[in-house]
């Protein structure tokens, strides 16, 4: 834990604990995210990969330890979580776009109306992005008419427009069939390249592997193996960690 | 534990179940957090208490210092006459309760069966359709004091044999062309926003179109619209006192009654407060159903 010295990481996570009820689903939870980096959470449903996610996001209140974000505690009780959420992007496994309104009113909805930015300003924006992630022509579209790759991707899209510090990516291609969670994977990977700091919350072994910097391996609410993404998905150490990369193998999926 | 550089392995010794947390002791942070909270908490709620305060007291100041307020509290609020009355506004107040019973569940059955004819696409149903709509445009758009009196003067008029006379009946009638009317429309558009991907999946598990509207679209059309639907069930029961102008008493008839022997009108107030003594407590049920089951249903609901 020698972070003196070291700049201060986007994200640091310290002892953190989630209960609900008497099910503890997160215990002692620590890691940090430096600036750039991608941090990827692999371990099977029901670890606590999204619970936490949503307790970065204040989604959730944690019953202990402390969350900062560029330093400053974000778990702290006098918090504005609109505030801590405007450095905050997050995608969602099931892409959450809002269907009463199109592609394009979708993105700059959160730019125009959270951060006051003029809507032609905005458009102007959004209109860039869509030309990158090739969805232009989809600006006027309702989501419901697009493919789930596609959905995902303006999901992507709409997360960026905010310019967050950190993406929260939750099993963002589960729902996807594999055709399409390329499309969305590239997506990411693209992002990785241009330096946006993220946290990853996937069942996608090989793209895990070409992302992260590291890996937290989360078994049962606590991280029970961590580093460099070849080490861990290649030659882990615990029964567990083995376990369950080879159960993801044997569904094809590495 | 993790720190980024490097790699490490956890603790390993639970490979049991979850733990339940017997041994945790919250840290001092944690502690110091709660404690914030709490004082946060306390905070809100003084808050509330010296608005809620300074707003209601200043309304009672403004009512009870104003010129009039002595005979108005004569004229409105004279409790005992209004408690010696009350076994008559709630004897009348039965009538209410009653139609609002029979109405309402005749409304249900015939409002719903409008909604599901104006919802289908059978090419064979195109003239009830057609019928529903024109019924629905119709009565929707009458003040339904002219319906009761079209209905309830109307008919007996026409002296058809076998057909009642009863005021009470063809008032309830009345009440129950127009109300359909409007509930059907409320239920039409509950259907209308369950997505079409739901119909699509309950027929490819063969459900028919039928079974399909049964199971799947109408439980959820109309757990979408219980609030307006109750609503309409609210206004149903005040509505029902309508059809005292066709001789029927109800529990504001009776008030009339009593204010015009004896011209005070806390009768009024004695029938107001009987409505709101079902209502009330009416409303509070149906929203905590309906939390309770969309709590049941909707993961992760809250943010």
């Amino acid at each position: 834990m020698s972070e003196s010295g070291m700049n201060t990481p986007v994200l640091r996570v310290e002892k953190l604990r989630k209960s609900f009820g008497d099910e503890v689903v997160l215990q002692d939870i620590t890691f940090s995210v430096p600036e750039h980096a991608a941090t990827v959470f692999i371990g099977a449903s029901g670890s606590g990969k999204s619970t936490l996610l949503r307790c970065i996001n204040l989604l959730e209140q944690v019953d202990d330890g402390t969350i900062r974000l560029d330093g400053e505690d974000i778990s702290a009780a006098d918090v504005n979580p609109d505030e801590v959420r405007k450095k905050l992007g997050m995608v969602f496994q099931a892409f959450n776009l809002f269907p009463h309104m199109t592609v394009l009113e979708n993105i700059i909805l959160a730019p125009t109306k959270v951060q006051g930015i003029g809507a032609e300003e905005a458009i102007a924006e959004a209109f860039n992005l869509l030309e990158r992630f090739g969805l232009r022509d989809k600006a006027d579209q309702y989501p419901d008419r697009l493919s789930g790759g596609q959905q995902q991707r303006v999901a992507i899209i709409r997360s960026l427009s905010r310019h967050p510090r950190l993406l929260l990516l939750d099993e963002i291609t589960s729902a996807l069939d594999p055709v399409l969670v390329n499309e969305v994977l590239s997506t990411v990977r693209e992002l990785k390249v241009e330096g946006m700091t993220m946290i990853i919350a996937t069942h996608e072994m090989g793209f895990a592997k070409q992302v992260a910097n590291e890996v937290c391996f989360l078994h049962k609410g606590k991280i029970l193996e961590w580093g460099p993404p070849e080490e861990i998905l290649e030659t882990p150490r615990l029964a567990q960690t083995r376990d369950f990369i080879n159960r993801v193998h044997d569904a094809g999926r590495l | 534990m993790s720190d980024n550089r490097g790699r490490g392995t956890g603790d390993n010794s639970s490979s049991a179940p979850y733990d339940f947390g017997g041994a945790w002791q919250p840290s001092e942070i944690e502690i110091a957090r709660r404690i914030a909270r709490k004082n946060r908490n306390r905070k809100n709620a003084l808050i509330a208490a010296l608005s809620s305060l300074l707003v209601l007291g200043t309304l009672l100041v403004v009512l009870v210092t104003s010129p009039g307020w002595i005979t108005l509290r004569d004229t409105f609020f004279k409790w005992a006459y209004g408690f010696e009355v009350l076994p008559k506004i709630i004897l009348g107040f039965g009538t209410n309760a009653t139609l609002t019973l029979i109405a309402g569940t005749s409304v249900a059955l015939f409002g719903l069966l409008i909604a599901l004819i104006r919802t289908s696409r059978s090419p064979a149903l195109t003239p009830f359709r057609f019928l529903a709509t024109i019924y629905v445009d119709v009565f929707r758009g009458i003040p339904m004091l002219l319906v009761i009196l079209l209905v309830g003067f109307g008919i007996p008029a026409l002296q058809l044999k076998g057909v009642t006379n009863n005021v009470l009946i063809l008032g309830t009638i009345a009440v129950i062309i127009t109300y359909s009317a409007y509930v059907a429309e409320v239920i039409r558009s509950g259907i209308l926003t369950v997505h079409p991907s739901q119909r699509a999946a309950a027929r490819s598990l063969g459900l028919s179109h039928f079974q399909t509207l049964r199971h799947v679209v109408l439980p959820q059309a109309l757990k979408r619209v219980t609030p307006p639907l109750l609503n309409d069930l609210v206004a149903l029961i005040k509505d029902t006192g309508l059809i005292s102008i066709l001789g029927v008493t109800d529990a504001i008839r009776a008030a009339q009654i009593q204010t015009a022997k004896s011209f005070n009108y806390t009768p009024y107030v004695m029938a107001a407060l009987v409505f709101l003594a079902v209502t009330i407590p009416l409303t509070r049920m149906t929203d905590r159903m309906l939390r309770n089951s969309l709590e049941r249903q909707n993961a992760q609901g809250q943010a």
